[in-house]
This record gives structure tokens, C-alpha cells and sequence, in this order.
């Protein structure tokens, strides 16, 4: 470390040097430090339930964790073995249709709402009923979606589960999605808009691409929380000890098993099997929605910006 | 001299015309949305109709539950509903906007790259990727609290969470049980245990978000005020939060209506006893648990009093929602920094 | 952001594609032959109480298993819910711990036929160091659910259990948090037992119980049992066994004390004649060996059903859970039909026809 001159002539003969060396003795640094320590601290704290969590799933469900496990049916009480293959399909299969009409839907509302002038009407009423959505109850999707698909179609459904699962979903996706075009500096639309732009490739070619990390936070959020949720499922998707193929088709009418489920029913079973299995469900759906987020982080730094 | 090309144009008639229809599908989707979220609100309050007439506000301001004597009212649960989710709120936000700052100022990708610095390894083609790397890793770390079920949270919370804060809590009891937050023992579910659990299920929420509008505040900002002679703290108290602070709330409003639509976890945790106490160590009940844990087995008519119950749930978080926009356009007017 | 969806698809349907060939045969020999199925599947769904839950599944998958063409599932959504959906025509059967009220079975135009396919006991189980074997009489264990005795070591209980270590501490009384057809029997007894309980209380899927915590679910109560000393509260004999909890022996109408074991509950079920519809409440048995708290569980059938594929289908369903079936009830912690019951319930089976 270079050690400062004790004295100089010229223009910063003046300047006490020794006052320019950083040290604790000074209150501004000392709650500097101490303010990094707490923040330290509390994040620390943060994590803990996380490892608690995640310990708990690996030391209750781990040692069923095969691949075996994952490519077999769920066992009936008191059977030894079996898995949970069709849920995961089941869950992958009812979520990805979830986010297939709300991640669009939700982002063409995010622009609108974030393109909107002050005095639009519907602009406030959307982003009025948006907010109190966020509070919707989870058990409350599912009866809506049982009074408005299970009864319409007559059965139970992926397709039924997936409506469910994207009312939970929606506004987590347009809220984040309109704070994050908000968010892009106004120059660069002005810019835009200067080299004669019009919105709607200002919007494609500016706004989302800039905005991009702030919406796929809101996505990952809203897919973590849909692949976790029980309560929508269990009236509209139901269950389902089998796959959802057969003959090479997948069956979206028909009941679906989805590891939300499973763990819910596993889980209150007095039987070792399967809560052992509940466990390892819970642990492999928390390893799937790591890999999702990762995979999302990677495209979105392959993504030019 | 060849002419400069120019990229700025005016638009083309095709291009005009993909502008006024993209314009007018976001329209749409707006609308399909409002009309979507009104249509839902619309069916809950046509079941909730019957007992809408049947019980009135009485519903609203009475404590007894009692399905045998078709005696129904949410006051306690409306009391539980508040009182978990802003508890929970306050710890969420505290310990979810720490770890957004955590993140977004890099302190631990600072931490490991003092680390290599020792070693003489930060700037090793391989090993100097490791502090971004680990930032990485620890920001799929925090949103990892988010992929954990609902069910789970609730066995967690019924497993560890309890016998932990058990023998802590009943020491409370035992000596500072004059204090109301503490004057009754921890009998297994209850308050705190419950907002214990669910703050921890809302702090991804605030973090993600919240570290997403810190890490949005232009680095130009933050450099002026170093320039200035601020201190890293107060450059992030002074500066970077308020400039965040439309984010970061954003990412609260989210948590705060999860916190209030919370069903499985607490319908596990909070104790279920219709009561109204401020004791922190009492069970409680919520207008989400109980529909989850009275849903399954309702007869058409007590359908009718739980759909009830959810409209005022509705209700609460819209006026959560209203009070809470309210505030942030006080706070706006004084805090936002220019972009 | 519109890439994802589309992966998490595509990464589904390979994986579809991947189930397709590994579909018939699983490795472990538990899962046994699952044959492909030739021709059509015939898929019957069922939803409801989660009291026979367990019970249904293993015969379901038992049924499955040897009948390649067949696949039956069961969901366990609660029997008002799975009411619901019975009468809402949204399921093939159901399923409820409370049969079906009058009113209900009346919405169903194409009638409903009730079938008890199993029954079960519900225990008093509780968490006391020290004190196995604890006798509870008609009068204690009312008066605890009650709120009127709140002692371990109060008269009522420690006269009927000379010799044992009552300590002198609070009993926790914990009970259920959410409604279901476990909390109506149980309630359903204790209002024909004592008086004072079925003007303050009453019988109902979730009362307004005075007294004692609450916990989601027979594993919430279990788990809250387990982990709280000094508690006590009533599950399923299910829950109780496998878990090991201590269960008390309650005192019956002629005086004695009896355990839930299998003999005791057949001979409370015996004691209540089925009538025509099929629906018996055994709340205060009389008989000597009689265990008090015991219930059958129905299965909700249409006496009429379009398809007949789905019609055979069933019969013989019904048919394997009424014989082979109830072998297996004993070992998951169910009451096997007595006889007599089973051969009423097969004869009623015939009931239920097969339309157009």
C-alpha cells in the first residue's frame, strides 16, 4: 500500500493528508462498517430457514431420491416402492400451460398499463383489479376455476388446473412487468422515437429487451409460486395414479397428478412410504424450479440487451 | 463525399398499421383482464348472495363461529388476517429489503474477490468468474425460498419451527408475561410461529424485486454521490433507496397480498381458534385458513357465509391496496430522485 | 420470456414421449404387472372422504393392476366436496364419511345408491408419560371435550384408572382445525352420550368446540399430539397405530371398558341394523364388546349410468372391494364388514343399472 506525503508543496499544500486515510475512529465510517455488518447479519438470517428447509426435505426424502423414484407410478398404502413420475410430468405439464397464455398475456397488459397515459381510465381500473388479485386466497382460484372449467367441461382437467394456477399467477407477472418497462430510462424511448420509431417498435425493439431481467424475475417468481400451490389443483386437476399419455398422446381432459398434490396427500398419510416420498417430491420440485431459474438467467444473458 | 445514410425515418403505411393493431391488442388484453377480474369478483359476491342477506354487516363485528346453530362471523378472523400479514410484512420487508441491498451491492462478490486477491487469483481467466458466479448462486438461493410448496412451509413450520421458538417463548411467558405481546404460553400453533413462516415465504418476493429496482438505479447516481464524498451507506440511504423506492414497493405490494391470500401454510400454522387476543403466542385465525380448512366439507349453505368471507378478503385488499398507493404518492413526491 | 413456456413444454412432451415407452413395465416388483392396456381404457374417477382414502387406493390399484383395461383413481377432497361433485355429475362415484342427506340425494336425477364399502374406528389417543392403559368413562372424556374436566388428575378420570400416575397438570386438549366427517362421527357420539354436549355443542362437521387447540388434518392433530405432553385429542385408529400413540379404552353403553380393536368394532356394527337405504349410525352401541365410536364409510354410486362399459366396470369394482377387498382392510386400520353387511351391500349393487 502506498503511504501518503506527510506534506507537498503547491496547490494542495494545504490538504491535511492525514485526515484523507480512511478510519474507523470516524463516525461516518464506523456506521458504515457496522451498517455492512448488519446487512451481513440479516441476509445470513434470511437464508437460514432456506438451508433449515431444504435440510429437512434432504434428511426426511433424500434417501428415497433415485431415479426410479421419478419414472414410477405412486405406490397404493402399505406398498413398497414406487414414485412420482406422473406428477412431475403432471406439474411441469399444468404449469407450462399456466404460463403459456399468462407470461403473453400478462406482458402485453404490463406494456399497455406502462404506456398509459396518467388519465387513462381503464389503465387505473386495470391496475386496480391487478392489486387485488395479489390477495387472492389460492383455494378460491380453484373454486372459481372448478365453477368455471370442471363444470363447463364436465370433468376434471390439466386444463382446468392450469386456469387455477395462472389467476395466482397474473398479477405477479403484469406488476413486475409494468414496474420494469416503467423503469427504462426515459432517453431511450425519446430516442427511439426520434429516429421515427412508433410505440409498437419502440415497445419490441426498446422497452422489452431493456426491461427483459426485471420481467423474467416476475416469471420465475409467479412459476416458483404456481409449481408449489396446492389448494387451486385439488378441486380443479384433481389426481391421478397414471400417466397423462398414453398411446403416444397427452391427455390434457383428464385428471392430472401434479407433485403439489401428491405431497398434500402424501403427506397426511399415516404410512413411512409415503411420507418419505412426499418429502423427496418436495425436494425434487424445489431442485426443478432452481433449474428453471437457472436456465432462465442463462438465456437471459445469451439474449442481447 | 458520399451522403450519411440515415437509420431515422419516418415510418412506413405497414408499419403505422402494425403500431395501431399492436396498440389496440394490448387494449384489449387490458380490458379482457378488468373484465376477467370482475367476473371473478362478480361470482364470489352472486354465491356470497344468500348469506349476504342472511347475516348482513352482524357478519363483520361478531366473534362466533358455530355451524350448529348457524351462527356465523369473521371478526376474528378479519383481526388474524391483519395482524399476521402486517407482522409478517414488517419482518419480511426489514430482513427481504437487507438482503435486495446485500445483493445488489455485491458483497459477497466483493467478500470472494478479496479472497482470490490473496492468493493472487482474481485475475485467473477461470477463478476471477467465481465472485460473479457466487453472486449468481446466492441470488438463486433467495428466490429458491420461493419454490418451496406451501405444504411444505406449513410441515416445516409444524416440525421445526415450534419445538424451536417454543422454550423461548415460554420464557417470555414466564417473565415478561405482563407485556400483552406476551401473556399467554405457546401451546404449538399460533401467531408468531405463523408470521415467523410466512415472512420468510414473502421475503423472495421483496428481495427479487427489490434487488431488480436497485440494481435498475442508473450507476451515474451512484457515482455522483461517491463523487460527493458520501460513504457507501449514505449513498444507498441517501440516494439509491429512494430512488428505488418505487420498485422496491412494487415488490411489496406483492408480498403484502400474498401474506393476506396465504392458505395452506398458515391454515397449518396459525392455531384456527376464532378469537380475538393481542398475545403473540395465541392461536389465531385467518379469512384464508379458514376457507381452506371449512371448503372441503361446505354444505351449499355454508358455501354461501365462506364466499362471503372471501369477498371481504377481496375487500381488505383493495383497501390495503388503496391506502398503501395513497402513502407511496406522499412519500414519491419527496423522495424520488430525477432519472 | 416467451421462450420458456415453450421449453418447459417441449421439455414435457419429451418426456411424455419418454413415459410412452417405459409406460407398461416398472422394475420394482411392488408395481407389478401394469400391462399395456389393448383397446379402450375404461377410466373411472372418484372423489371424497379421505377417511377411506388409503383403503380405496390400494384396492384400486390392486383392481388396475390385474385389469389392464381399467383405471381407477380416487381423490380425497373431503366428503362435502366430494358430494358436490357427485351430484355436479363432475366424478363416476363418491365418496363421504356422512352419507348423503335427503335433500342431496334428491338433486341427483338419476338416483343414488349408497354403498358402506368399509368402516372405521375413531380413538381417543393422548401424549402422558407414564400412564399406559388409560380408562376413560362416558362422563370423563364428554367432560374433557366439554371443558368441564381440565385436569389429568381430576376424580372423573383417576376413578376409573386406580394405580396410575395422574399428574396434576392441565390436559391439552387438541382438536380438529378443519372440517371433516372424522369430527362429525366423533361429535355425533358425544351428543348421544351426554346432554349437556348436544345442547352446547352438537353434532356437526366442524362445532364450535369450547375448548382445546386446533390442528389441520389427522396428521396435524397426530403431529400436535405426538410433540405436546400432556395432550390428548381423537384421530382415526389408523393414525394412531402407525404412529404409536397411546390410545385410551372408552367406557360403552353397558359399562366396560373396551380398546379399538377389530372384534370390538364388529361387534358395535352388528349391533346396528342396515336398513333398506343403507345408511346406520352405530353412535351408542349397547353391546358388551362393543368399542362406542365406530362408523361406516359410503361409496356414492348412480343407480343408472349411460356408459356400460364404465357400469361393468364399476360392478366389478364393487364387487372386488366387497370380497378380496376387504382382506386388506384390517392391515391398513379399517373394520372389515361383518358378513351379513357385505352380503347386503353386494345385493344392493345390483341396484345400480346400466342405461341406453
Amino acid at each position: 500500500m502506498t503511504t501518503l506525503p506527510t506534506s507537498v508543496s503547491g496547490p494542495l499544500a494545504d490538504v491535511d493528508f492525514a485526515e484523507l486515510e480512511k478510519s474507523l475512529q470516524r463516525p461516518r465510517t464506523l456506521i458504515n462498517a457496522a451498517l455492512d455488518v448488519v446487512v451481513t447479519a440479516m441476509t445470513v438470517l434470511a437464508l437460514i430457514p432456506l438451508f433449515s428447509v431444504v435440510w429437512m426435505l434432504a434428511v426426511r426424502g433424500g434417501k428415497k431420491l433415485s431415479l426410479a423414484v421419478l419414472t414410477q407410478l405412486p405406490p397404493a398404502p402399505l406398498e413398497a416402492g414406487g414414485g412420482f413420475g406422473n406428477a412431475l410430468l403432471g406439474t411441469l405439464v399444468i404449469v407450462g400451460l399456466a404460463a403459456l397464455w399468462t407470461v403473453p398475456f400478462g406482458i402485453l397488459n404490463a406494456v399497455y398499463l406502462a404506456q398509459a397515459k396518467p388519465e387513462d381510465r381503464l389503465a387505473t381500473g386495470v391496475r386496480f383489479a391487478t392489486k387485488v388479485l395479489t390477495g387472492f386466497p389460492s383455494i378460491l382460484a380453484g373454486v372459481f376455476a372448478y365453477g368455471a372449467v370442471v363444470l363447463l367441461t364436465g370433468g376434471f382437467s390439466a386444463l382446468a388446473g392450469a386456469v387455477a394456477i395462472s389467476i395466482l399467477m397474473l398479477p405477479v407477472v403484469v406488476l413486475t412487468a409494468e414496474d420494469a418497462i416503467r423503469a427504462v430510462p426515459a432517453r431511450m424511448k425519446e430516442a427511439a422515437a426520434g429516429m421515427g420509431a412508433t410505440e409498437a417498435q419502440t415497445v419490441w425493439m426498446v422497452l422489452l429487451p431493456t426491461a427483459l431481467p426485471g420481467i423474467l424475475t416476475g416469471v420465475m417468481l409467479a412459476v416458483a409460486r404456481a409449481a408449489g400451490e396446492t389448494a387451486p389443483l385439488i378441486f380443479t386437476a384433481l389426481f391421478s395414479n397414471y400417466w397423462l399419455s398414453s398411446h403416444g398422446q397427452i391427455h390434457l381432459m383428464q385428471p392430472t397428478a401434479s407433485l403439489a398434490v401428491l405431497i398434500y396427500n402424501f403427506a397426511g398419510m399415516p404410512f413411512d412410504n409415503q411420507i418419505e416420498l412426499a418429502w423427496a417430491a418436495a425436494l425434487v420440485l424445489v431442485l426443478i424450479v432452481l433449474a428453471l431459474n437457472i436456465a432462465g438467467q442463462a438465456l437471459s444473458r445469451r439474449l442481447p440487451e | 463525399m458520399a451522403e450519411a445514410v440515415s437509420v431515422a425515418q419516418e415510418p412506413s403505411s405497414a408499419q403505422r398499421f402494425a403500431d395501431a393493431a399492436f396498440r389496440r391488442l394490448c387494449q384489449l388484453c387490458a380490458a379482457a383482464a378488468l373484465a376477467l377480474v370482475v367476473f371473478i369478483v362478480l361470482r364470489i359476491a352472486i354465491s356470497a348472495a344468500p348469506a349476504l342477506s342472511d347475516y348482513g354487516p352482524g357478519f363483520l363485528t361478531g366473534t362466533t363461529w358455530d355451524p350448529n346453530k348457524g351462527r356465523y362471523a369473521i371478526l376474528p378472523e378479519i383481526w388474524g388476517t391483519l395482524y399476521t400479514s402486517i407482522l409478517a410484512l414488517v419482518l419480511g420487508t426489514l430482513f427481504g429489503v437487507a438482503a435486495a441491498l446485500f445483493l445488489a451491492e455485491g458483497f459477497l462478490g466483493e467478500f470472494v474477490y478479496q479472497l482470490l486477491k490473496a492468493p493472487g487469483l482474481h485475475l485467473h481467466p477461470l477463478w476471477s468468474k467465481l465472485p460473479a458466479r457466487a453472486e449468481d448462486a446466492l441470488r438463486n438461493l433467495v428466490e429458491l425460498l420461493a419454490a418451496i410448496p406451501s405444504v411444505v412451509y406449513g410441515l416445516w413450520g409444524l416440525f421445526v419451527v415450534i419445538p424451536t421458538v417454543r422454550p423461548f417463548c415460554n420464557w417470555l411467558y414466564a417473565h415478561l408475561g405482563w407485556i400483552p405481546f406476551f401473556s399467554t404460553s405457546l401451546a404449538g400453533p399460533g401467531v408468531l410461529p405463523a408470521v415467523l413462516v410466512l415472512s420468510i415465504m414473502i421475503l423472495p418476493t421483496i428481495t427479487a424485486i427489490g434487488r431488480q429496482a436497485l440494481v435498475s438505479v442508473p450507476s451515474k447516481l451512484r457515482m455522483a454521490s461517491y463523487g460527493l464524498g458520501a460513504t457507501r451507506w449514505e449513498t444507498i440511504i441517501g440516494v439509491l433507496l429512494p430512488t428505488a423506492s418505487r420498485g422496491i414497493f412494487g415488490g411489496v405490494v406483492l408480498a403484502f397480498g400474498r401474506a393476506l391470500g396465504e392458505t395452506m401454510a398458515l391454515a397449518m400454522l396459525v392455531g384456527n381458534a376464532n378469537q380475538i387476543r393481542l398475545s403473540l403466542f395465541s392461536p389465531a385465525n385467518t379469512l384464508a385458513a379458514l376457507l381452506a380448512n371449512n371448503f372441503p366439507e361446505a354444505g351449499p349453505r355454508q358455501v354461501a357465509v365462506l364466499m362471503y368471507a372471501a369477498l371481504v378478503l377481496l375487500a381488505i385488499t383493495l383497501v390495503v391496496n388503496v391506502a398503501g398507493a395513497l402513502l407511496v404518492q406522499r412519500a414519491a413526491a419527496r423522495t424520488e430522485g430525477a432519472q | 420470456m416467451q421462450l420458456r413456456p415453450l421449453g418447459v413444454v417441449a421439455l414435457s412432451l419429451a418426456l411424455a414421449a419418454a413415459c410412452k415407452e417405459s409406460g407398461g413395465g416398472s422394475a420394482s416388483p411392488s408395481t407389478a404387472s401394469t400391462a399395456a392396456p389393448t383397446g379402450d381404457v375404461v377410466r373411472l374417477q372418484g372423489a371424497g372422504a379421505s377417511f377411506p382414502a388409503p383403503l380405496y387406493l390400494k384396492w384400486f390399484k390392486a383392481y388396475s393392476s390385474s385389469h389392464a383395461n381399467v383405471q381407477v383413481d380416487y381423490q380425497s377432497v373431503g366428503s362435502g366436496s366430494g358430494v358436490k361433485s357427485f351430484i355436479d355429475k363432475t366424478v363416476d362415484f363418491g365418496a363421504s364419511d356422512a352419507a348423503m342427506k335427503p335433500e342431496d340425494i334428491a338433486r341427483v336425477d338419476t338416483g343414488v345408491q349408497l354403498l358402506p364399502m368399509t368402516a372405521g374406528a375413531i380413538v381417543v389417543a393422548y401424549n402422558l408419560e407414564g400412564v399406559k392403559d388409560l380408562k376413560l368413562s362416558r362422563k370423563a372424556y364428554s367432560g374433557i371435550f366439554l371443558g368441564k374436566i381440565t385436569r389429568w388428575n381430576d376424580p372423573a378420570v383417576a376413578a376409573a384408572n386406580p394405580g396410575a400416575k395422574l399428574p396434576d397438570a392441565p390436559i391439552n386438549v387438541v382438536v380438529r382445525a378443519d372440517s371433516s366427517g372424522t369430527t362429525f362421527v366423533f361429535s355425533k357420539h358425544l351428543t348421544a352420550i351426554n346432554e349437556t354436549f348436544a345442547k352446547d355443542v352438537g353434532t356437526n362437521n366442524m362445532p364450535n368446540w369450547p375448548v382445546g387447540t386446533r390442528s389441520k388434518g389427522n396428521e396435524g392433530v397426530t403431529a400436535s399430539l405426538k410433540s405436546t405432553p400432556g395432550s390428548l385429542g381423537y384421530i382415526e385408529y389408523g393414525y394412531a397405530r402407525s404412529q404409536g400413540l397411546s390410545m385410551a379404552s372408552l367406557e360403552n353403553k353397558s359399562g366396560a371398558y373396551v380398546a379399538a380393536t377389530t372384534a370390538a368394532g364388529q361387534a358395535a356394527l352388528a349391533s346396528a341394523v342396515l336398513p333398506d337405504d343403507l345408511i346406520v349410525w352405530a353412535s351408542d352401541p349397547e353391546a358388551k364388546e362393543a368399542y362406542p365410536i365406530v362408523t361406516y364409510t359410503w361409496l356414492l354410486a348412480y343407480k343408472k349410468y349411460g356408459d356400460k362399459k364404465k357400469h361393468d366396470a364399476l360392478i366389478d369394482l364393487l364387487d372386488y372391494g366387497l370380497t378380496a377387498g376387504q382382506k386388506d382392510a384390517e392391515a391398513l386400520g379399517y373394520i372389515p364388514l361383518p358378513e351379513a353387511v357385505a352380503e347386503k351391500v353386494r345385493a344392493a349393487t345390483r341396484n345400480i343399472r346400466a342405461e341406453g
